[in-house]
């Protein structure tokens, strides 16, 4: 009896413990690493005493791992790329949908915001605006390969042991693409994609010889591209980025057949609590000064009005350096993954790892 | 009353250890099953089948980089071994009573940093801009940089080096409760160096072996960090197989799937190797 009475006390106690602290509004954001630069998460909890802000950094795949295995809780706001909506919200239900007439639409930048809206517009019903873009492609060291363009020449024997790129989807686009084919129009047709598939696995086992190494992550490539190590990469444009401000040899290469362009978003997930809070956050982000501080940080442009411009010195210096605008004409933004087509992606990435070419 | 005092201290004291089994190792694990026995039909209708199974002996690229992740594991183990075995004796029989105290304290200085900073380490000592390379060429020995990361000997040597502690451990503390006279002994009967260790000291310890090296193989057959930030172009670690099933291609089944095979697969090992040595899992826990 004595013994029930405590338990009964103990839950009690957990209860009311957990509850008190739910009161103040707790702000959770799932997030990319930079993405919530302590400057402005500062700035905004002084703006907004009440609210308190908690961080969690992550990437797309471990975004929609984490709300899967919860059903959507855990967090207030999350900011996958837009392809990564439409399937994961048909898939695992962990979205819900956006009051845009809670934010400021009218500061982002159109192509973007229409971009973002046709990509995940479910029902009726929009999922996500835009937050940041940015590319992936190529970058090289200007001095020791002037006449670095395409996909394809990471694989020219020019650059023996001397180029690298991770082995994820972003390579298996950008060898079709060099190929001729358009991976994106073939989403609609999976039998089309797995031919394309299957070639654009033969050139890239052909490559491993010519690869030194797979990179893994953006410290992992910095180092191999300014040690002089390697000197040409696949890349994220905010690596090539960051790497220029210290060898400004070292520029981003948009790709010949159009550098690949993501856009971060903002989305709710379906078990969000604190709504508002989320939409202050977003309408606090989108704000000019903040935007300066945000793409210092991420070093990817903001999808606001004149982006571009908000950028900081030396980031403004760096895509200088890489873009012209035909490159930006020539932009290709990823489509929406349709269901099924990781699991083609995965076993032939499998494949090409496994195959013992170089 | 003594007695009830007596039974609830013994739940108490057995209750943390019984929670923490069921909770966290055998729920998660039931768990695993019944996500691994799930087949996909459409997105979000699943039904019970093996397809997860079949499908992994279907596809020679999984089977193939679990078969390799147990060898090198097995390599891993063997060279721990090794390694481990005159350390172990050394600080067992031959070091003074306080210098073992500061040689176990070197072992387990090691442990103090995670994973991550002495893959990193190994990174920075062995790239082709690295520490080893730029020492080679300063002396003479090599023309040109040298690259000695990213291939299937950088890994194993991370492993040895990170799992080491663990074979050196139970084969110390074994060793330890070795009487000396039997080696004396040994060596009074005439036998010479390689006798005493092949019938004296190595028969003694084999329960310190045989825990050292299930510690060391389980260890490394589920590493994930050390093979993916040392390994190369072909370097497959069946690890990373199950964290892309679950995470690059949200397949959760098969991620399960492979995990279980993945706790079979080293069950097995282990299971062949305590039968090949003569030894049961409750004497090498209780001898150690």
């Amino acid at each position: 009896m004595r013994i029930k009475t405590t338990v009964t006390c103990m839950i009690a106690a957990l209860v009311f413990g957990t509850a008190s602290i739910a009161q103040a509004e707790t702000l959770r954001l799932l997030t990319w690493g930079s993405y919530a630069p302590d400057e402005l998460v500062q700035k905004f909890e002084a703006e907004y005493p009440d609210i308190k802000v908690e961080v969690t950094f992550s990437n797309n795949e471990e975004m929609i791992a984490k709300l899967r295995a919860t059903g959507g809780a855990g967090f207030d706001l999350a900011q996958p790329s837009h392809d990564r909506i439409h399937a994961a919200q048909l898939e695992y239900d962990i979205y819900k949908p956006m009051d845009l007439s809670k934010i400021d639409t009218s500061v982002m930048s159109t192509v973007h915001l229409e971009g973002v809206k046709a990509n995940t517009t479910i029902d009726g019903e929009v999922y996500s605006v835009p937050h940041q873009w940015g590319t992936s492609g190529l970058m090289a060291d200007k001095s020791k390969a002037p006449e670095f363009k395409n996909w394809m020449d990471l694989c020219d024997p020019m650059y023996k042991g001397k180029t690298s790129m991770r082995l994820k989807r972003t390579i298996l686009l950008g060898t079709a693409f060099s190929l001729g084919y358009d991976p994106f129009a073939a989403y609609a047709d999976l039998d089309e994609y797995q031919r394309i598939l299957d070639e654009v696995v033969e050139v890239l086992i052909a490559c491993k010889d010519n690869i030194k190494a797979y990179w893994k992550g953006g410290d992992d490539l910095a180092a191999l591209m300014l040690s002089g190590e390697i000197v040409a990469s696949e890349t994220w444009d905010s690596t090539a980025y960051r790497i220029y401000n210290e060898n400004s040899n070292i520029v981003f290469v948009p790709p010949g057949t159009g550098a690949l362009t993501w856009i971060d978003t903002f989305t709710l997930p379906r078990k969000a609590k604190a709504d508002d809070a989320a939409y202050k956050w977003i309408n606090f982000v989108l704000r000019p000064e903040n935007v300066t501080i945000m793409s210092a940080s991420t070093g990817a442009i903001a999808a606001v009005n004149g982006g571009q411009d908000l950028l900081p010195p030396d980031k403004k210096a760096a895509v200088t350096a890489a873009w012209s605008a035909e490159d930006i004409a020539n932009l290709q933004f990823f489509a929406n993954i349709p269901p099924g087509i990781e699991d083609m992606e995965g076993k032939a990435l499998e494949k090409i790892k496994a195959a013992t070419g170089g | 009353m003594q007695k009830d005092i007596r039974r609830l201290s013994l739940i108490l004291l057995f209750a943390p250890f019984a929670l923490w089994i069921v909770l966290l190792i055998l729920l998660p694990h039931v768990g695993m099953v019944f996500l691994s026995l799930r087949e996909k039909i459409a997105p979000r209708v699943y039904e019970f089948g093996f397809a997860n199974y079949i499908e992994f002996f279907n596809e020679p690229i999984y089977w193939n980089t679990l078969v390799r992740t147990g060898s090198m594991s097995l390599l891993v183990t063997v060279l721990a071994l090794i390694i481990g075995f005159p350390i172990a004796y050394y600080i067992a029989k031959i070091a003074g009573p306080r210098v073992r105290g500061a040689l176990f304290l070197f072992c387990l200085v090691p442990l103090w940093v995670s994973d991550l900073i002495r893959a990193f380490g190994w990174i920075l000592l062995l790239r082709e801009t690295g520490v080893v390379s730029n020492i080679l060429q300063w002396t003479g020995l090599a023309a040109a940089p040298v690259e000695m990361l990213y291939n299937d000997v950088t890994v194993v040597i991370g492993l040895v080096y990170t799992v080491i502690l663990f074979m050196i451990v139970p084969l110390a503390s074994t060793l330890d409760g070795m009487d000396n006279s039997m080696i004396e002994a040994g060596y009074n009967l005439g036998g010479r160096g390689t006798t005493v260790l092949r019938r004296i000291i190595i028969p003694y310890a084999m329960p310190g072996i045989a825990s050292g090296c299930i510690i060391v193989f389980m260890l490394t057959a589920g590493s994930y960090l050390t093979p993916i930030l040392l390994g190369g172009k072909n370097s497959s670690w069946f690890t990373e197989q199950i964290y892309d099933q679950f995470i690059t291609r949200y397949n959760w089944e098969s991620g399960a799937a492979f995990g279980m095979l993945l706790l079979a697969f080293t069950s097995l090992v282990v299971w062949l190797g305590l039968r090949l040595t003569g030894q049961s899992l409750a004497n090498t826990v209780t001898k150690t």
